[in-house]
């Protein structure tokens, strides 16, 4: 299958009082069409500063970002702007990255500024309204504001945000860290739903391992700006092939011994 | 028993119209050395239940029923009644360090401050016990890092700050609040097992507030799932995992992901 996204020896390095700090260094990372690629790490690891540069929202000391074959830092600002509509956002807290003063229409309709051929007025707010079905909200909300809205509606407003311009790639930087469990679990849910329906490839960035597992094809284990580990979601997750990895999935937080009576005997 | 908490309701006033009642009737206790886990989603109550505890709740808040620490009711306390109990009786460990520590005061003398100015040790006395917590509480070369600001250090070293003030006074209750939310897992993982093994070391109860189960599994022998500002059920941590009694709690571990859970379908692991 064709390879949407193309991340080739991406670097990114800061100078700050003479030393340099290598957030990003070197990685290579491809994803391929309709495919959820999950890149899991901790703080620090350079995982958002991976998302940012896919976004383009910031230029790489060295490296390409090849979407469609086309390397993002290659294109002219028209050129960069027209291939936006092809790559959208989905940030990690819906409380500030929706305007609490516009409508959820403008909201979602905002991205259209990207293309010139994009419907207006009643049709606009048709398509408003279809993208928030697709989303499980309803058409009728789109007169609304968002602090009518809960954390999970909102990160369902921003998700139909970033389908409006029918990107082809979905770039989400924890985008459900901030929700509740089963408000999580949902998201989660219209992820691969939208995904089976359209067709989209996502782009997860996440710390929590157990969101890997549950939606991702893919998954790449990054810290320290490196690249640890790379492979299908499952094999890397069942026997990991480095230590970090290893040491990485053993704090995850488990449920095979409870209590801490039970932990103790367990662990003498 | 030490703390026993009966039919506390609290209540939030509001700028129109009535006030709005968030905790409708909790029943807990904890004897000593016990350790409770409180789990619940946003809108649960579990905040505004320890809050109460430690007598912080808002002015805004009315609270009533009783929490009933070592026979003396926290609520009708008054205001230097409670500064008496907070650090000494009860210690808290909040989320997120950095904000809860003074950015601008080195680490060692926040860990001194609670011991000068409640056990009225002196200056140098007090460092001494200062250095003494930071051993404690693992953080390498603790004497080169005691005159550090917390900017200076990481997220786990500064919540290892945190149960240094937390445990500087002694107190018979500890209630942690989302301590290791903010951490990373392998840091989450090493706060956990910190706060653990001093807890039973110096015999203090807990009462650790967390959304996240997996966290509510590794250090609670009770737990008390809430929602809404209900009980659902309250019971051993074990039990309640494993043989969930509410329909709450079942939902709550059918949202946790596969992995996760699928350990709770086989008990021997």
């Amino acid at each position: 299958m064709a390879e949407i996204l193309k991340v080739q020896n991406l670097s990114r390095h800061y100078t700050l009082n003479g030393t340099t700090i290598k957030a990003l260094d070197e990685v290579t990372l491809g994803l391929e069409e309709g495919r959820i690629l999950g890149v899991v790490g901790e703080s620090g690891s350079g995982k958002s500063t991976l998302a940012k540069l896919v976004m383009a929202l910031d230029r790489p000391t060295s490296g390409e970002v090849r979407l469609d074959g086309d390397n993002l830092f290659d294109l002219s600002p028209r050129q960069l702007r027209a291939a936006r509509r092809n790559f959208q956002m989905v940030f990690q807290d819906p409380y500030s990255s929706l305007d609490p003063r516009q409508t959820v229409e403008k909201i979602i309709a905002e991205p259209l500024h990207l293309d010139p051929d994009a419907p207006k007025g009643r049709a606009r707010r048709d398509r408003v309204g279809e993208l928030l079905e697709d989303v499980g909200l309803s058409a009728a909300d789109v007169s609304r504001y968002p602090h009518e809205f809960s954390g999970g509606q909102r990160q369902r407003i921003a998700i139909a945000r970033a389908l409006i311009t029918k990107p082809r790639l979905l770039v989400a930087d924890e985008a459900t860290s901030a929700l509740d469990l089963t408000v999580q679990k949902q998201i989660l849910e219209l992820i691969l739903k939208l995904r089976a329906e359209h067709g989209i490839s996502v782009l997860f960035i996440t710390h929590n391992i157990g969101v890997v597992d549950e939606i991702c094809d893919e998954v790449a284990v990054m810290q320290h700006g490196r690249l640890v580990e790379t492979g299908p979601a499952r094999a890397v997750l069942d026997s990991p092939d480095k230590a970090y990895t290893r040491q990485l999935l053993a704090a995850e937080p488990t449920l095979e011994v409870i209590g801490r009576k039970a932990r103790r005997t367990a662990t003498r | 028993m030490m703390l026993s908490i009966e039919n506390l309701r609290v209540s939030f006033a509001r700028e129109h119209g009535d006030p709005v009642e968030v905790v409708h009737g909790i029943n807990v206790t904890l004897d000593k050395g016990e350790t409770l886990g409180i789990v619940g989603e946003s809108g649960s109550g579990k905040s505004v239940l320890s809050l109460a505890t430690m007598g912080l709740l808002p002015r805004t808040a009315t609270a009533s029923g009783k929490i009933l620490l070592d026979g003396e009711d926290i609520l009708s306390m008054s205001e230097r009644q409670l500064c008496r109990v907070r650090g000494r009786k009860i210690g808290m460990i909040f989320q997120e360090p950095m904000t809860a520590l003074n950015p601008s005061m080195r680490v060692g003398a926040q860990i001194a401050e609670g011991l000068r100015l409640s056990q009225g040790l002196s200056r140098r006395a007090a460092r001494a016990e200062a250095l003494r917590l930071l051993d404690m509480v693992k953080i390498p070369r603790a004497a080169d890092r005691i005159d550090s600001f917390p900017h200076e250090m990481s997220g786990g070293q500064r919540q290892r700050v945190g149960i240094a003030i937390a445990l500087a006074l002694k107190p018979e209750l500890l209630i942690a609040d989302e301590p290791t939310t903010a951490l990373d897992v392998t840091v989450q993982a090493e706060v956990l097992d910190i706060l653990d093994e001093l807890v039973s070391e110096l015999g203090i109860s807990l009462i650790l507030i967390s959304h996240d189960l997996g966290v509510i599994a590794r250090i609670t022998d009770r737990t008390l799932v809430m929602y809404r500002g209900d009980e659902m059920e309250q019971g051993e941590t074990e039990q309640v995992l494993r043989r969930p009694a509410h329909a709450y709690t079942r939902k709550l571990i059918s949202a946790l992901p596969n992995r996760v859970r699928s350990a709770l379908e086989t008990p021997d692991g």
